[in-house]
């Protein structure tokens, strides 16, 4: 079956993601989103540390330790940035001002549950960081993953396994086999990426998905 | 007349107790007051908790007082990083207690200590393994935790500059939890890179008020060094030169 690329998926995500819309990239693979918003609209990136219209990573010339992302990896501030505290950061979650978040993921449930902070497995050192903040307080979230894992499960579930990160919290699921999204009935397929169909993403994951003609 | 300045950092962390509670800032490297750390390291002081975002980065900082075996106990949010290792080991070791906290709720529980609250309710983490065995609320039909304060004996924060009354003026994402570990602290204290004369911070634009602060030392303008070269500094204006 046809996959997309991770950076092909940023791209089909950014191009969701509305001119004037507060977002969170999270750490990790959805911050490659940033690479591919449209130059010419304004679309303000939030970070966990405390920074609404954070840019691009500087050159090697112009790195400032002070200035980081929720990764700790040197960015910029655009005119217009503002710099804020962590209580006042997370009550912008919390306080649902945020438009949309993007996290990546372990699994999602057909009823929007989100496992993406641990996968329980003994020996291993939890971590939260922020992903419980966001899982709960964003308009939308957002998800942006492989389908399956790399011994081929299904990343989508009828219920998590691993350890909850949010219930019932994820608003579309973002694959490299297609887009999903989370409704009252459970998956619809919104968009199928090449040869893949709704029939062929059953069988890959396992469950009853819904065709988005049908819904 | 009000001086809150003290001479150098062994001075400013000096009564620090066997046993107590220690909020240090930063998040990662940004903000975290190395030089009051490694006063803290100094000083001797064990069996420690500390609050923290993270667990320490590379040897430096929290990772070297971690090192030394002197934290009992850490409260943080995010503690495994690619360059925690000095956790890592402790915490297989079963040398160290962890209390993982949403990072959220550890922003909140700072702030409702210092802002005199009992207890608070939030929607982070219902459902999850963190909430686990804590009391819970239905409200305008959302269900919520009851969160409970985190105070501390001590707090150790860095800021950009300050005046000798303890007005403190941060640096970009280098104020993380300074302002909310500054209020939650019975004695906060604020390494800077430099003091300047009382009036000279423009009051529209402190960000933490002297009240909140009790001993302030200067540590000099800061340079950043990558594999000891040095690559850039910032001045007291917050320029990077």
């Amino acid at each position: 079956m046809t996959t997309i690329s991770r950076n092909e998926l940023a791209q089909r995500i950014a191009a969701d993601i509305p001119e004037g819309a507060y977002v969170n990239l999270g750490i990790g693979a959805p911050t490659l989103v940033a690479n591919f918003l449209p130059e010419d609209q304004e679309i303000i990136l939030h970070t966990e540390n405390g920074l609404l219209g954070m840019g691009p990573a500087p050159d090697a010339d112009h790195i400032d330790p002070d200035l980081i992302n929720a990764g700790k990896q040197a960015v910029t501030a655009l005119p217009g940035a503002a710099f804020f505290h962590h209580a006042d950061s997370f009550g912008m979650m919390r306080g649902g001002h945020l438009d949309v978040c993007v996290l990546g993921a372990f699994q999602v449930s057909q009823t929007g549950d989100l496992a993406n902070w641990s996968t329980g497995a003994p020996g291993a050192i939890p971590a939260v960081g922020g992903a419980m903040d966001l899982a709960i307080g964003a308009k939308a979230v957002y998800v942006m993953t492989d389908l399956l894992t790399k011994t081929g499960e299904s990343k989508l579930v009828a219920s998590c396994t691993y350890p909850l990160t949010g219930v019932g919290c994820v608003t579309r699921v973002y694959t490299d086999h297609a887009i999903f999204d989370i409704t009252p009935e459970g998956f619809v397929v919104r968009e199928a990426f090449g040869d893949n169909t709704v029939e062929s993403l059953r069988e890959l994951t396992g469950l009853d998905l819904i065709a988005a003609e049908e819904h | 007349m009000i001086d809150k300045t003290v001479a150098d950092v062994a001075t400013a962390v000096a009564d620090i107790p066997d046993g107590a509670t220690v909020m240090i800032g930063g998040f990662g490297r940004a903000g975290q007051p190395v030089e009051l750390i490694d006063a803290l390291i100094a000083q001797g002081a064990t069996d420690l908790t500390i609050v923290n975002n993270n667990a320490g980065n590379g040897d430096v900082g929290l990772a070297a007082l971690l090192a030394e075996k002197r934290v009992r106990k850490i409260v943080c949010s995010f503690p495994r990083q690619s360059d925690s290792w000095v956790f890592d080991e402790l915490y297989r070791a079963g040398e160290i207690e962890l209390e993982l906290v949403p990072q959220g709720n550890l922003a909140e529980r700072i702030r409702a200590a210092g802002a005199g609250i009992g207890a608070f309710f939030t929607p982070t983490g219902v459902g999850t393994q963190l909430a686990e065995g804590k009391e819970t609320r239905e409200i305008d039909g959302r269900t919520y935790i009851l969160e409970y304060p985190i105070k501390a004996d001590f707090a150790l924060v860095s800021a950009l500059k300050a005046d000798r009354w303890g007005n403190l003026v941060y640096r970009e994402t280098a104020r993380n939890f300074g302002p909310i570990m500054a209020s939650a602290a019975t004695t906060t204290v604020v390494q800077v890179d430099g003091v300047v004369p009382l009036g000279s911070l423009d009051p529209e634009t402190i960000v933490t008020p002297g009240i909140f602060v009790d001993r302030v030392v200067a540590v000099g303008e800061r340079r950043w060094l990558r594999d000891g070269e040095f690559i850039g500094g910032v001045d007291l204006e917050g320029n990077a030169k």
